[in-house]
């Protein structure tokens, strides 16, 4: 146990077993962005797959909103310490997104308008553990949220669920993305407090 | 924690040494974690206020009704008490004295703290660097002349050529202030800050929903997103 505060007791709810450590929960949507909000319409937006080989695999907008759709709801952990439990999205698997995508690789990064990125193992956005989500409670994605569309990698801090997102790049070779070059972890689960280097 | 010095009614500066800190980069944050005797934890972070070189820094928080560590930092917490401190994070919304851009600041309330520090290191930079002769601009919108943090440090920077702070109030401004208290808008917005053509190094911090409307203006106005560093107090949660 870390240094003991006399006088401090907390209003948290305690032995919450959906909350990680050091986490608080917030009814609220509180937004962290590093720079101005990327506004793209639909019609410009689209999304892509890279490959190793340079093989591109590429959606628009309606090809995106024609696969199957998955309504997910999750508990989602922001390193700056705030949980919301139970949020409802609206999205296509990455199981779906790679049914058609050869690859040998086992890291990806994510790319977002705007310049964003952020490193996720493959295997973290495989077995429905992972969408490309566009609906948050029933609504379209705002764009402060992320909209047109985000990742949504639940079971890592929020950083790495890219707003804006606009593709994956497979990479032989994990490397850091944005926040990650900036002394946030290079994995980021919320059970094991990886917040930063 | 070795020293405190109130800011307003619900604010206060906290002063402390942390053994082993060698310096910080000006714009960064520490997370402060509480433990109750139970074993109960709580995590939030601050930013910096300072820009001591050595292994003392400032924290200025705010007392959020809703808080939960914030009360405990504002008005219990003692000299002489020890705190658990990890940090300072972070090397994105920070400001680097290499670089000789001119540097605008735009602050909402509370906000002001981490850009208080880019205004301390700026201050305190080696004249040889590139960044210590770079011009800055501070634009501050507050509540009222009582939520002022910093107002006589910053009146005594602006004496420096090369600093220009603007107050904006937005309820209530003091006595023979020329501009009656209202909101930002977007025409004061582009007149108090440097013109996109000088191609600033922009740091916005506040509220949400305060830095959102103001980055967006900014980049409307010509300012090229890339330039433009946000950081954001969520409306609930963040930081407390």
């Amino acid at each position: 146990m870390g240094i003991v505060s006399p006088g401090f007791f907390g209003r948290g709810r305690r032995d919450d077993p959906a909350l990680p450590p050091g986490q608080h929960l917030t009814e609220g949507f509180p937004v962290l962005s590093a720079g101005p909000t990327p506004r793209i319409t639909p019609d410009e937006w689209e999304f892509t797959i890279t490959t190793e080989t340079g093989q591109v695999h590429r959606w628009s907008w309606a090809e995106f909103l024609a696969l199957p759709q998955d309504d997910v709801s999750q508990d989602i952990h922001c390193v700056t310490s705030w949980s919301k439990l139970g949020t409802s999205w609206r999205g296509v698997s990455l199981d779906t997104l790679f049914e058609s995508v050869e690859s040998d690789c086992e890291f990806t990064m994510a790319h977002s308008y705007g310049g964003y990125t952020t490193n996720v193992p493959l295997d973290d956005l495989l077995g429905g553990k992972a969408w490309i989500a566009h609906e948050f409670d029933g609504e379209p994605l705002e764009p402060e949220h992320g909209g047109p569309a985000r990742l949504l990698v639940p079971h890592l801090y929020f950083w790495k669920s890219a707003k804006w997102v606009r593709g994956l790049e497979l990479l032989r070779q994990d490397e850091p993305g944005f926040w990650e070059s900036n002394g946030y972890h290079m994995y980021g689960d919320p059970w094991r407090e990886e917040r930063y280097w | 924690m070795i020293g405190v010095t109130p800011e307003t009614r619900t604010a206060r500066t906290l002063r402390l040494r942390l053994p082993g800190l060698t310096g910080h980069r000006a714009g960064q944050h520490v997370d402060v974690r509480l433990t109750a005797p139970d074993g109960y934890t709580a995590v939030r972070s601050y930013s910096v206020a300072s820009a001591s070189p050595g292994d003392e820094l400032d924290l200025t928080v705010e007392e959020l009704a809703d808080g939960e560590v914030s009360p405990y930092l504002v008005h219990q917490v003692a000299v002489g008490d020890q705190l658990e401190v990890r940090g300072p994070v972070g090397g994105w919304f920070v400001w680097d004295p290499a670089d000789s851009s001119p540097v605008q600041l735009i602050a909402g309330g509370s906000g002001v703290v981490p850009l208080m520090a880019m205004l301390r290191a700026h201050a305190v930079a080696d004249p040889a660097s590139p960044g210590a002769a770079a011009p800055f601009r501070l634009l501050y919108s507050v509540r009222g002349p009582d939520a002022v943090y910093y107002g006589s440090e910053l009146d005594a920077l602006a004496r420096s050529p090369l600093v220009d702070v603007t107050v904006l109030y937005t309820r209530a401004a003091p006595a023979g202030n020329d501009r009656p208290p209202r909101r930002l808008d977007a025409a004061t917005l582009m007149q108090s800050v440097w013109p996109a053509a000088d191609n600033p190094a922009v740091f916005v911090c506040g509220a949400t929903a305060f830095v959102e409307t103001v980055a967006d203006w900014l980049v409307l106005g010509g300012h090229s997103p890339a330039r433009i560093k946000t950081e954001r107090y969520g409306d609930t949660g963040t930081r407390p």
